[in-house]
């Protein structure tokens, strides 16, 4: 059994590289039109925001279907967002600018939406440094609220992306929808919560809620909110 | 006139081996057609590809730079009745009808009227003119037009007086055009626009082929404006009417977003698009690790067309 799991996780590790791969037999097959370097420079942009999309739903997916242990795949899914995210990154640098740094500077300073990728960016770097079990304990609550940041990095890949079109906006209005969504669950999970809690605790009773918030309640009564 | 070239021809831009034997096999497949062809002559009637080997050049042709492949400028249009894609315009415009085309003329003119392009293009002289055109989405290229002077033909017209601004409509086709069909994003047809002397200078032609060759259908057969000091989208495909007015009309993109594309849309890099940088663009066909190129005020011809706007904040008349 936990052979099998094993597996799966690492046929699931292995997956997440298909995007790469394709990529490079487009590059190898010269696949990519008349503006490859453009093309690569989206193509693992728009990996990014999927593998960031899909970091995000793993919450939601395990609230309705209840299924547990799907933790550590938000974490590699997570990471391989941060993996996409720095190739997007060095393709812009390298193998557009070509280290150009002047180049680059004037050209991050006057596109806004690039302002946006490198918010999202510097998000998720942090939450790739502290993705570590090790730090995840050392940094106990603060830890939850810093990984928080992840819905403001998909809020800002997917402006980033929306601000650099001309016109079309079909795919960048897809990836908003499906963020929308994300967060609307997580919203409304969250509003969920919160009446309930105002339901269960009566002003008399505020001593419960008190004891509650000191973390007195014994973790049975908690559960049964 | 010659363009000037302040420094020395980069290596970037030196014709790759190549894409330079390709051209030579283009100029004998070119060659072999003639021959197989004699006789026939060039016009738009037939459909026969028609080719124009060993133009003249135009005077403002940049022979020393090496045009972009010409696989590349056919697969990379942005045609916006077609397709919001660069790709698929390449294999929808084929539907497009352009035989038999005629160009309607009006407004302050002598002559206004409706003429085929075949009468057009008798009183006409082509060239070939190698110019550069610049995207405003920051990508650029070297297109070997074959055209003739704009001037000269609104002058066949005979311009009144009161003529200050020359409006360009576009082709509408619905049924071959999906984004028209469905009105979508942008109003159609497309339209553009020049001030009087913008239109009437040297550089501005008006382009029926490239590469010798009659005008792909993606890139705006039968008949197409280049302006190439200014965004590649002034440049307006299909043309079907010539209107010179008194006032500036509304111009497609203008009309759009006007804060992102102005009226003149002279190329500039100190002057950023709202919501990118303008300061350096990707040559098409150049490869992985290569510096993108620093763009120029007015793409490089400001020698030619920078008096024209020399009492102009460039700022303001973006």
């Amino acid at each position: 059994m936990v052979l099998r799991i094993n597996n799966l996780r690492s046929l699931a590790l292995a997956g997440c590289l298909i995007p790469l791969l394709w990529l490079f037999i487009d590059i190898a097959f010269d696949n990519l039109g008349s503006n490859p370097i453009q093309a690569l420079h989206i193509r693992l942009g728009d990996w990014s925001l999927r593998f960031l999309c899909l970091t995000l739903a793993i919450t939601p997916i395990q609230t309705v279907t209840k299924w547990r242990g799907m933790t550590d795949y938000r974490q590699m899914l997570g990471l391989y967002a941060f993996f996409y995210a720095t190739l997007h990154v060095l393709a812009y640098l390298l193998v557009d600018h070509a280290l150009m740094w002047r180049m680059v500077g004037i050209d991050v300073i006057e596109s806004p939406y690039i302002w946006f990728g490198v918010l999202a960016y510097l998000i998720i770097f942090s939450l790739a440094l502290t993705s570590p079990k090790w730090a995840k304990k050392r940094m106990g609550k603060t830890w939850k609220k810093l990984h928080r940041f992840i819905h403001i990095a998909a809020v800002a890949a997917i402006v980033h992306y929306f601000w650099q079109l001309k016109g079309n906006l079909a795919e960048p209005l897809f990836y908003s929808i499906v963020v929308f969504l994300l967060l609307s669950f997580r919203i409304l999970v969250w509003v969920k919560n919160r009446q309930f809690s105002r339901m269960m605790i009566p002003t008399g009773q505020r001593i419960l809620a008190v004891a509650e918030k000191q973390g007195v309640m014994p973790v049975v009564i908690r559960k049964r909110r | 006139m010659i363009i000037k070239t302040k420094k020395d021809i980069p290596p970037s831009e030196i014709t790759d081996p190549l894409i330079f034997r390709e051209r030579r096999k283009i100029i004998k497949a070119m060659l072999a057609t003639m021959v197989a062809g004699a006789g026939i002559s060039p016009t738009l009637a037939d459909n026969n590809q028609s080719v124009w080997p060993d133009l003249p050049k135009g005077d403002f042709s940049a022979e020393f730079l090496t045009p972009t492949p010409a696989e590349l400028i056919k697969n990379h249009t942005n045609y916006y009745e077609f397709a919001f894609n660069k790709k698929d315009p390449a294999s929808l415009a084929q539907k497009l009808r352009t035989d038999p085309w005629t160009i309607e003329i009006s407004g302050e003119v002598e002559k206004p009227g409706r003429y085929y392009l075949e009468d057009i293009l008798r009183q006409q002289t082509l060239q070939e003119h190698i110019y550069r055109f610049r995207c405003v989405e920051a990508w650029s290229m070297v297109v070997p037009w074959v055209g003739f002077s704009l001037g000269s033909l609104l002058k066949t017209f005979k311009p009144l007086s009161t003529a200050n601004f020359v409006k360009f409509t576009a082709v509408h086709q619905p049924e071959v055009m999906p984004k028209q069909l469905n009105n979508a994003m942008l109003e159609w047809p497309y339209v553009e626009a020049l001030r009087m002397d913008e239109a009437m200078h040297p550089l501005a032609i008006l382009a029926v082929g490239m590469y010798g060759d009659m005008l792909p259908k993606q890139n705006g057969a039968p008949l197409r404006l280049v302006v190439p000091w200014k965004y590649g989208f002034k440049s307006i495909k299909a043309i079907v009417k010539i209107e010179l007015l008194k006032r500036p009309p509304i111009t497609t993109w203008n009309k759009f977003a006007p804060n992102e594309y102005g009226f003149y849309s002279n190329v500039n890099p100190a002057v950023a698009h709202p919501r990118w940088s303008q300061n350096s663009e990707r040559q098409l066909g150049s490869g992985f690790f290569t510096p993108r190129r620093q763009t120029e005020l007015f793409n490089g011809y400001g020698e030619q067309v920078a008096s024209m706007y020399s009492d102009m904040d460039l700022r303001h008349f973006f």
